[in-house]
């Protein structure tokens, strides 16, 4: 996928398919290309969002922006910031979504700005085939329609990103393409791009993606 | 039998349903909101109930009001909300139900904080709720053993006509691992005793936890004990590793006992003889399995999320032949491998 300056990603999809994983593989990459900021727009789940990569970012030069009270003991929904100087002071901003419907409201709220954007904006919606509450093309697309609804615009590409996790294969990715295809056909969407595993040989339609999202004790492998 | 990448809390609200879970009750309350928001979603399409209650002791009072029915009915709270079911889980205890209580711990006391912990730990194995009762507690430390338990939990609730808790924590019920769904035929006992329309056929049945005779109520509570016995003697799991020649032995449950089992392989990486002891019945608590894990030990670590609870446990298991100490963090944060195997190699230095 070609990504012009000025562009705005926008992740959305169901909670669980690897939104804020794909979030921080993109920002790391395209902060090597310009300007980047990351918006942390999840104010549903507490818990393994982009707001924890806030050291990598910074180290990155990456402007992190993350909801006030995000990995405080405040479970408290409070977007805080100009999304609009953001988006203008950036040659490139990813906005992490939080998950299904409920966490897709908040986009609504700034309907008008994203709809100002025109085609700047992508609103990708990412599946992962492996996921339970995905398993046929006919439940990506009614989570795709609750979600479109919920933040009041019309996504405008898809992302396979279908994974088990720490098992994930070339394989395992290889055997989601009939899904994926499935999938493009009921929500007339284009597949923007299959996330691929590091290092794998890849053409214009992979994104190679590094499984960041880690967990506690799978993070630190060096002990001395 | 298919993998599917599955969060905790959902991997147990769809393994509740597939066990046979036909009544939900809960009140909302992070981190264990998505049991609740999966539950809304998928159980009326399966021929359950979900509801959600005006408050946390109207929730276990209508698990008490479907348990006596006789369906398999679950309610699931993170810690604040778990003591708010207290004395239903006393009544229902004490009349004898089955149902299924999921805690999904935060932190304490009080509001305390949303990130996960341990530390109903005493609450889930000493006392949820008052009067002489004791509760099946399952502690699993993954995904896959969340769902595994979640039917376990429900057969063994009927077997023993006893409520029986789930303990989770935050970061199980958030985190997300690949899974398989057993493929499992599930068979729920038959239930004379429930309330659920005499037909004509037989006398009524009554669940009742008041006795009006002092001695009435004496034997009921001896005729329970009974089975306790019995599941003190049949239902007590235990995992270990590395410990037929472990000098050291860490005790973990739940998710702190991933942390340990990376920092006993670390360990052993170094040439420490390092061992894993992790519960996964809390109550009943697996003594036997302990004290034989321990054969060669010299000293016992305990590693949970919280100011040392399960450590009274290990002493007592251990009938205090072993010195047991303790670490552990408290307030969300999550210890560290690389903290759990400093505390390893210090015990090394000090046994060796």
């Amino acid at each position: 996928m070609e990504i012009g300056r000025n562009s705005v990603i926008m992740l959305t999809g169901d909670y669980g398919c690897g939104k804020t994983n794909l979030a921080v593989n993109l920002a790391l990459r395209l902060a090597e290309k310009g300007k980047t900021s990351i918006v942390d727009m999840d104010t549903v789940n507490p818990y393994f969002r982009s707001a924890d990569f806030g050291e990598l970012f910074s180290a990155r030069g990456i402007n992190a922006v993350f909801p006030q009270y995000a990995n405080t003991n405040l479970d408290i929904p409070v977007l805080n910031f100009d999304l609009e100087s953001v988006i203008s002071d950036s040659d490139f901003t990813i906005i992490d979504v939080g998950g299904s419907d409920a966490g897709a409201y908040p986009v609504g709220r700034y309907e008008s700005l994203f709809k100002s954007l025109g085609e700047k904006l992508e609103m990708l919606y990412v599946f992962n085939m492996y996921r339970l509450c995905e398993r046929s093309a006919d439940k990506v697309a009614e989570t795709l329609c609750e979600i479109e609804s919920a933040c009041r615009l019309k996504c405008t590409g898809l992302v396979n990103n279908s994974n088990l996790g720490a098992e994930t294969t070339p394989s395992v990715i290889a055997q989601s393409a009939e899904f994926a295809e499935k999938v493009a056909e009921k929500t007339g969407l284009p597949i923007k791009f299959t996330c691929v595993t590091e290092n794998e040989k890849t053409d214009e339609t992979h994104l190679p993606v590094s499984r960041l999202v880690t967990l506690p004790w799978e993070t630190e492998r060096e002990y001395d | 039998m298919e993998k599917v990448l599955m969060k905790g809390n959902e991997a147990l609200a769809e393994a509740a349903m597939r066990a046979g879970c036909k009544c939900f009750f809960g009140y909302p309350i992070t981190p264990q909101t998505e049991i609740s928001a999966y539950l809304s979603k998928n159980m009326a399409k399966r021929g359950g109930v979900f509801l959600q209650a005006e408050s946390e002791v109207a929730a276990i009072n209508m698990v008490l009001g479907a348990a006596s029915a006789g369906v398999r009915a679950m309610t699931s709270s993170s810690s604040p909300g778990i003591s708010l079911k207290s004395e239903g889980v006393s009544y229902i205890a004490a009349s004898d139900l089955p149902c299924v209580i999921v805690n999904v711990q935060r932190g304490g006391p009080g509001l305390g904080g949303i990130q996960p912990s341990q530390s109903d730990y005493f609450q889930a194995t000493k006392a949820l709720g008052h009067g002489d009762f004791k509760m099946i507690v399952y502690a699993p430390a993954s995904v896959q053993e969340t769902i595994d338990m979640t039917y376990l939990a429900f057969d063994s609730a009927d077997k023993f006509r006893t409520p029986v808790m789930i303990l989770s924590d935050g970061l199980l019920g958030q985190m997300m691992e690949p899974v398989v769904f057993p493929d499992v035929d599930v068979k729920i006992p038959d239930k004379p005793w429930a309330c659920c329309g005499h037909e004509n056929k037989r006398s009524h049945n009554i669940i009742n936890s008041l006795f009006l005779q002092p001695d009435v109520l004496e034997k009921s509570v001896n005729e329970r004990f009974e089975r306790y016995e019995i599941i003190e003697r049949t239902c007590k799991m235990a995992e270990t590793d590395f410990c037929e020649d472990a000098e050291i032995v860490v005790a973990a449950f739940g998710a702190s006992a991933r942390v340990a089992k990376s920092a006993v392989n670390a360990a052993r990486a170094k040439g420490i003889k390092a061992g894993l002891f992790r519960p996964q019945t809390l109550v009943p608590f697996p003594v036997e399995q302990l004290n034989k894990a321990c054969e060669k030990a010299k000293c016992v670590l305990s590693v949970e999320m919280n100011k040392g609870q399960m450590v009274e446990d290990l002493r007592l298991a251990l009938g205090c032949r072993l010195p047991v100490e303790f670490f552990g963090r408290h307030g969300g944060i999550i210890p560290s491998v690389k903290e759990v195997l400093g505390q390893i190699e210090q015990i090394h230095e000090r046994i060796k």
